[in-house]
């Protein structure tokens, strides 16, 4: 990756607000990253912190009343978050493909996977029935399924739920996108089939120069898949940087919290190191920093003003200990 | 294998389950009767004072363990002994039930394991009634109130739903309502994989303190390999409703012996993968085999690069290899050595250090 090359997919200011009769929560506030052709970006965080929000609304797939109120996705030069329902279509699929977690829910049961591939292949490519079953079993071979010129008439109930995410990376793979959004693809997957599909998609960043954003909760997934990661925290990004980075050193207070809880095979057993308290609810997110009230080194000013994110030794993080020593840096 | 200090003792469980075809159908077009052998022959020993831990992929049978234990199963064959008592003779409700108030089971989903029409208090003073363990309202509830603060929640928690709590605080109240009979043995089953990773640091940590607060003897059951490494004793390998290894939880993981143990350890993703090589590895090929029609010799067999003729042919046996159990033709005949999982040199000094494994060959 050379840094002259232009951001595939850049996301600005994004926010998602979430209108109650009450009054209007925020689910994504001010979220900002970039993802270059072929990378990897990791998106972490735990239930409820907005990470599967964010991939939704770069998609147009955000479930009503959720709705973009605020900042710009950019695909490929091109501005996407505002267009209309039938041009966004034809966006998803030709240009973003999409991976959830529970492939038994992305697949129709009452077709053959050919019958949805071949669907799905020609509304985005201009191919003939005949050249799009080829390409469909071209594209099940690819994704690692044995024997595809006969597999592709089976029913989704007849594969694996291994061998369904295959199907399901292939139908995201059929359109020829730049970026895939994968929303936990491993996360309903045994840890031997987890191994193979992260390979698989590895793969395809290498050989396609595909962007991925993979959005899971967990970090050993990320660990070992992402070039970059960013950590979010009730809404709102807290760190982003290089994946050695953030594991090895990481620097917000939450990343530190959250990659000393992870439990870890080798070294002393016992106690595990714990954030205490959990993650505010929507409407319940405090002034100041989010995690002031969970934060080892909280003090006065992380309640009472938001902090932004600042660039730290390789990435930025958002904490205001970070600000402080930069003021005393400048000072002195 | 009658160990003086073990708690519950289960020697050659089989547990069956019928899934053929409807009667019609079996007339009509001859189909056969099928069934899934869930566990085909399954003995372990669980000391006192001890985390035993079963772990395996979807589909191997560790939680029908568990629910054959707790007695939600009843077993096709097989015996269970608890404390000496063979649990398949307590049919009878008198029996049975002093006996069961000695074993409590902790479910994997916060959202689905308490009644939500319910409040926390009477979800909590459940074993209580059920028991006969408290005489007068006010007893039970200051016995409630005791467990709510045991499990880090308030006594005014008590008066609301479960609903109001997030899964985290759902898990305590289960565990709450687990340690309401005072009982000996808990049989928890993925009782954190559905919790965030902060809060299952928290949960861990609590029953940890639980555990050698009322000197409790656990059966803990989790695919989350680390997890099993963080809390049990000793761990026992499922794979197809038979076990392939049991070992100590610090040898099991430093040196496996079976190839599927291998497998396992050496597909977790890595937060350190080392020198790269873990980040560029090739997962090993194939899945778990149909339950229903399993291969035969060593049901590992398809998937094992060590696999031969015999194991095609014969399946394996329990035996015992360098201080551990382990059900492998390969290991018992010498053809594979203990794997040379190399650790970073100062574990300990970092906490986090990962076995970097690749299959010694």
């Amino acid at each position: 990756m050379t840094p002259a090359q232009e951001p595939l997919l850049q996301v600005e200011h994004l926010r998602v607000e979430l209108p109650t009769r009450r009054r209007t929560l925020v689910a994504i506030d001010d979220v900002s990253f970039s993802i270059m052709p072929g990378e990897v970006l990791g998106i972490v965080g735990e239930s409820g912190a907005g990470k599967s929000v964010t991939g939704a609304a770069i998609i147009g797939l955000l479930e009503p009343p959720l709705r973009i109120a605020g900042g710009r996705v950019v695909l490929g030069g091109r501005r996407i978050d505002d267009l209309p329902y039938e041009q966004m279509r034809h966006i998803r699929g030709r240009e973003i493909g999409a991976i959830f977690q529970d492939p038994l829910t992305s697949l129709n049961p009452l077709y053959t996977v050919g019958r949805q591939l071949v669907e799905t292949i020609r509304t985005h490519l201009d191919l003939g029935p005949e050249a799009a079953r080829e390409r469909a079993i071209a594209l099940l071979g690819e994704v690692g399924i044995a024997a595809a010129a006969q597999r592709i008439d089976h029913y989704p109930h007849q594969f694996s739920g291994g061998m369904r995410q295959r199907v399901v990376i292939a139908l995201a793979l059929a359109g020829n996108p730049r970026l895939i959004i994968a929303d936990e693809p491993t996360t309903a997957l045994d840890v031997s089939i987890q191994a193979q599909i992260i390979a698989l998609l590895k793969r395809l960043g290498r050989d396609h120069g595909t962007a991925i954003m993979l959005v899971t909760h967990d970090m050993g997934v990320i660990a070992e898949t992402a070039h970059r990661v960013a950590v979010m925290y009730a809404g709102r990004i807290v760190e982003i940087g290089p994946v050695r980075a953030i594991v090895d050193a990481p620097r917000h207070p939450y990343t530190v919290g959250l990659m000393d809880s992870i439990p870890r095979i080798g070294g002393v057993r016992g106690r595990l190191k714990q954030i205490d308290g959990a993650m505010p609810r929507l409407g319940e997110i405090p002034p100041g920093c989010a995690f002031n009230p969970r934060c080892p080194l909280v003090f006065e000013r992380c309640r009472r003003e938001r902090p932004e994110l600042l660039p730290s030794a390789s990435g930025a993080a958002a904490c205001w200990r970070f600000a402080e020593e930069g003021a005393r840096a400048a000072d002195g | 294998m009658a160990e003086p200090q073990a708690l519950v003792e289960i020697r050659d469980l089989k547990r069956y389950f019928d899934v053929s075809p409807p009667p019609l159908e079996r007339l009509l077009q001859r189909k056969p009767r099928a069934w899934v052998k869930a566990l085909d022959g399954v003995s372990f020993t669980i000391r006192r004072g001890e985390t035993f831990a079963l772990v395996g992929e979807s589909g191997c049978g560790k939680s029908t363990v568990a629910r054959c234990l707790v007695g939600l199963y009843r077993p096709s064959a097989g015996k269970i002994l608890f404390d000496g008592i063979d649990l398949a003779g307590l049919n009878r409700r008198k029996t049975a039930v002093p006996l069961r108030r000695r074993m409590q089971m902790i479910f994997q989903d916060p959202y689905a394991s308490l009644n939500p029409r319910w409040r926390v208090r009477r979800i909590v003073a459940e074993p209580l009634v059920t028991h006969g363990l408290v005489g007068s309202r006010a007893e039970r509830d200051a016995r409630v109130a005791e467990l709510l603060v045991q499990v880090r929640l308030s006594p005014e928690d008590g008066d609301k739903f479960p609903h109001e709590f997030s899964g985290g605080q759902r898990q305590r109240i289960s565990i709450a309502r687990a340690l309401a009979a005072r009982p000996e043995f808990l049989v928890c089953d993925e009782p954190t994989s559905a919790l965030d990773v902060s809060v299952q640091a928290q949960i861990l940590n609590l029953m940890k303190d639980l555990q050698s607060a009322f000197r409790l003897t656990c059966l803990f059951i989790s695919h989350n390999l680390a997890v099993v490494y963080q809390v049990s004793d000793r761990v026992g390998v499922m794979y197809l409703g038979r076990l392939v290894e049991i070992a100590a939880a610090e040898q099991l993981f430093a040196r496996p012996l079976h190839p599927y143990t291998r497998l396992l350890i050496d597909t977790i993703p890595r937060l350190d993968p080392v020198d790269g090589a873990a980040a560029e590895r090739e997962p090993v090929a194939g899945e778990v085999p149909n339950p229903i029609d399993p291969p035969p010799g060593c049901a590992f067999h398809p998937r094992c690069p060590f696999a031969d003729a015999r194991c095609r042919a014969e399946r394996p046996e329990l035996i015992e290899a360098d201080g551990a159990l382990v059900a492998c033709h390969a290991v018992a005949e010498g053809r594979l050595a203990p794997a040379a999982l190399t650790t970073s040199s100062h574990p300990g000094a970092t906490g986090r250090a990962g076995p970097s494994g690749k299959l010694a060959l």
